[in-house]
């Protein structure tokens, strides 16, 4: 299967470029194998990647056009010739790793701790299992990146724009029940930019390798600012 | 280019559960502390951790810490120091406590406490009937906690060097720590980072078999730092196979799947494990559950073409238990398997899991070395988590048990450094400076060799072939000639590519070295213990024995040397455990 993936050597290339190579699969490979096939054929060759199995979030990557974690797509699900480039929007520090420096800025903007103003009780703060439920979708987000570098409105305003990762956390701690500190949250989003550049376009939701879904999170956190406004 | 240096007043190296509930610690004081992390932090291991963390908070029936004691005890087959398991048991049930009020996304019981559920080698009553102890976030549990521990100290401001590779300790003439030489991986720049105290938190070295339920990152960095610096590793040949990893590619599939009801299945269709394990049956200890799948394979009833794996079924709990308490490995199974686990059964196969061994530690995460005949700390350095050996796991490791080891012993780590974070520097040692610098520059060398990824397959191949589930004299005598050939190798491997930004090659090269200095301490160690116990199982001496070797082996990498020390067998306030035969 021909594999055509984007270099970038900093120390020798001007502008990134397109190779090819020839790697030969095999059943249940995936991407993450045939990029680990490339770099057995070139040793120079850069990607990320630790867990292959989708919950650390370090191989995230563009591949014909849809950013995706390498570790769990199918290459016989791809297209050949398989472009692999990296994330779009990102400054391209060696081949397909990207610097995610602003992606994390974005994430510690939202204050994703917990917080609770309350003394601790002694043992554990209650919580009903319909109260954890509504951290189901949210709390299994791996910081891979595929939404917000998926997303035109982070692409043209990663300083100001949170983008889906960030605002998906912010939610996660809303809809927390232990919680205690949603006017703040709430304040901290309020503006044209940090959570109203979102424009639903739902490239976030197309791209997540968890399955979650940061638009419809996006929503809640406006119809929460709308319910307390009123 | 004068080498940058860096000053702060405690250095942690790995930023998975134990550095960063040490660097947590240390937080909350004046103190300056440096996290360096190869990776991301929220990339480290315990990410993948799936079932839970134990303690005895009694939410489901009821429990107690010393219950608890008494099954690791157990479990380790009496190679545990007991004063450090009282410790961790007694300990574990405020740390869970402390996480949830941090932030963790628990699974809940109707009356809103922490869900718990069954675990293997858990029991209520010293030996009793099947307890439920492990706290559980849905089979995502590992993940939950990184991440709340990665938020907690991101709001405590903790310094991150993010994607910076440890390249060795740095060692005074009389022993003490004075910090590490780390390399920038962005820009391939060396950094000597100086600290009154270091602690060793870099996880396990499960890469160094070739199937393996480890990440690509876990090489053992810190273990094969401490080993260069002088200091042994202890009980190295107890690593753990996890019973069901995915068949031939050895993803892990929680214990928590057994916990809620799953079981295992041979051709036959038959329920084997009560055939091995009559009371407890597939809860039984993972050292047991893991010698019975590979024995059914061997007697000729595995399942599928070639009869090599066995079927874990779970599809009779139903979609809703399913979807509920276990989404994570049900995802998994259909993605590395095929298979959709509420509909069919799962292909298992034990998997490299987990060491039980490491370097060597009291319970306050100190580490010792043997001097004349007692034992001595070495100054500034501490160890925690799957790289450093307490030893609480002795020589099989209880399920739920590993991330309760890294919370409580990261925990224990940060507090007692607090007092040494007063003192002054010591002064550098410029020779031990140099030393690690020519770690780093050997990598420099040019010309045709053999390759990073050559030498590194053939090792993790000689290492499945000769030190995994049953090892007997012949094919570990045999493994040890290879795996020391390919030792050697090691000098004759050339980088191809010299450059110097974001280069995985030259990481890979190190982390290779790393590997390599682990596998030789499994090895060398496991052929000399001539007994089976835990994990280490012999059948050319299939018994226990412990008036001979119930003690801690100790590997020093200079001429592979062996040495022991005796077992704590007595706790901090109740009675011993004595050993006894170990029946589940």
């Amino acid at each position: 299967m021909q594999f055509l993936v984007s270099r970038f050597n900093p120390e020798r290339d001007e502008k990134p470029w397109m190779q090819t190579f020839e790697v030969e699969t095999w059943r249940g490979m995936m991407l993450r194998d045939a990029l680990l096939e490339i770099k057995r054929q070139d040793e120079s060759f850069a990607f990320r990647h630790s867990c292959g199995e989708g919950v650390c979030g370090s191989d995230g990557v563009n591949v014909n056009g849809t950013n995706r974690l390498a570790c769990i797509t199918p290459v016989s699900e791809l297209k050949a010739p398989v472009e692999v480039r990296p994330f779009p929007g990102r400054p391209i520090i060696r081949d397909l790793v990207v610097d995610m420096s602003q992606f994390y800025r974005q994430y510690r903007a939202v204050d994703p701790w917990l917080v609770r103003k309350d003394p601790m009780p002694e043992q554990e703060i209650l919580q009903s299992p319909e109260e954890r439920e509504k951290l189901d979708g949210l709390y299994e987000c791996i910081l891979c990146g595929c939404c917000s570098t998926a997303c035109p409105s982070f692409w043209w305003n990663p300083e100001k724009f949170h983008g889906p990762q960030a605002l998906l956390t912010a939610w996660r701690f809303l809809a927390d029940s232990r919680d205690q500190a949603e006017q703040e949250r709430l304040d901290a989003l309020e503006g044209p930019y940090r959570l109203f550049r979102c424009h639903t376009i739902m490239n976030c939701v197309e791209v997540c390798p968890k399955g979650l879904n940061p638009t419809k999170a996006i929503g809640h956190i406006k119809q929460l600012m709308l319910k307390n406004a009123i | 280019m004068a080498l940058i240096k860096r000053r702060f007043d405690a250095l942690i190296i790995g930023a998975g559960g134990a550095g960063l509930n040490a660097a947590l610690q240390l937080a909350r004081t004046e103190a300056r502390v440096a996290v360096v992390s190869k990776v991301f932090p929220t990339r480290s291991h315990t990410v993948a951790a799936q079932g839970g963390v134990n303690a005895a908070l009694g939410n489901v029936m009821p429990d107690s810490w010393h219950w608890h004691m008494f099954d690791t005890v157990k479990g380790s087959d009496y190679l545990g120091d007991q004063d450090a398991i009282e410790y961790m048991c007694r300990e574990a049930i405020p740390t869970v406590y402390e996480l949830e009020h941090n932030g963790v996304p628990f699974s809940r019981l109707d009356n809103g406490k922490i869900y718990q559920r069954a675990f293997g080698g858990q029991s209520q009553n010293f030996g009793g009937a099947q307890a439920a102890r492990t706290c559980a976030a849905a089979d995502r549990t590992g993940h939950a906690i990184l991440h709340t521990l990665y938020q907690q100290n991101l709001r405590a401001r903790t310094h991150f060097f993010d994607e910076y590779f440890a390249i060795d300790l740095i060692r005074d003439d009389e022993g003490a720590i004075l910090g590490a030489l780390v390399l920038e991986i962005e820009t391939g720049e060396p950094l000597l980072i100086e600290a009154k105290a270091t602690v060793l938190a870099t996880g396990g070295f499960g890469q160094v078999f070739r199937t393996t339920s480890n990440a690509h990152i876990n090489t053992g960095d810190g273990m094969a730092m401490a080993l260069r610096a002088g200091i042994p590793l202890m009980d190295m040949e107890f690593f753990q196979f996890h019973p069901t990893g995915i068949a031939g590619k050895g993803m892990l599939i929680t214990e928590g799947v057994r916990g809620e009801g799953g079981y295992l299945i041979n051709k036959d269709g038959e329920r084997f494990m009560e055939r091995y394990a009559p009371n407890a049956k597939d809860l039984a200890s993972r050292d047991v559950v893991s010698r019975a799948i590979v024995t059914e394979v061997k007697e000729g009833r595995g399942c599928g073409p070639n009869g090599d794996y066995v079927l874990l079924k779970l599809d009779h709990l139903g979609e809703e238990i399913i979807s509920r308490r276990l989404p994570g490995i049900r995802e998994t199974g259909k993605i590395f398997a095929g298979v959709d686990a509420a509909k069919e059964p799962l292909p298992v196969f034990p998997t490299a899991h987990y060491a039980m061994g490491g370097i060597p530690t009291d319970r306050f995460g100190r580490v010792i070395t043997p001097a004349g005949t007692g034992e001595e700390v070495v100054p500034g350095l501490y160890a925690a988590g799957e790289c450093a050996c307490v030893s609480v796991h002795g020589a099989n490791r209880l399920g739920g048990n590993s991330l309760l080891d890294i919370l409580v012993f990261g925990r224990a780590a940060g507090l007692d450094m607090q007092e040494q974070l007063r003192e002054h520097h010591r002064p550098m040692n410029e020779a031990g400076v140099e030393q690690a610098m020519a770690r780093l520059e050997r990598w420099d060398q040019k010309g045709e060799g053999i390759g990073v990824r050559e030498l590194r397959d053939e090792f993790r191949k000689a290492m499945e072939d000769h030190a995994g589930v049953f090892r007997t004299e012949e094919i570990m005598t045999e493994g040890l000639q290879i795996l020391r050939e390919l030792r050697d190798k090691l000098s004759e491997v050339r980088l191809q590519d010299h450059s110097k930004v974001f280069n995985t090659a030259r990481i890979e090269a190190l982390e290779l070295e790393n590997l390599i200095d682990c596998g030789m301490a499994v090895a060398v160690s496991a052929l000399a213990r001539q007994e089976s116990r835990g994990a280490h199982s012999r059948p050319d001496y299939p018994n226990r024995d412990d008036v001979n070797w119930m003690k801690h082996t100790l590997y020093y990498r200079d001429g592979d040397r062996l040495d022991y020390k005796p077992v704590k067998t007595r706790p901090l306030t109740v009675e011993p455990f004595p050993p006894k035969e170990r029946v589940y």
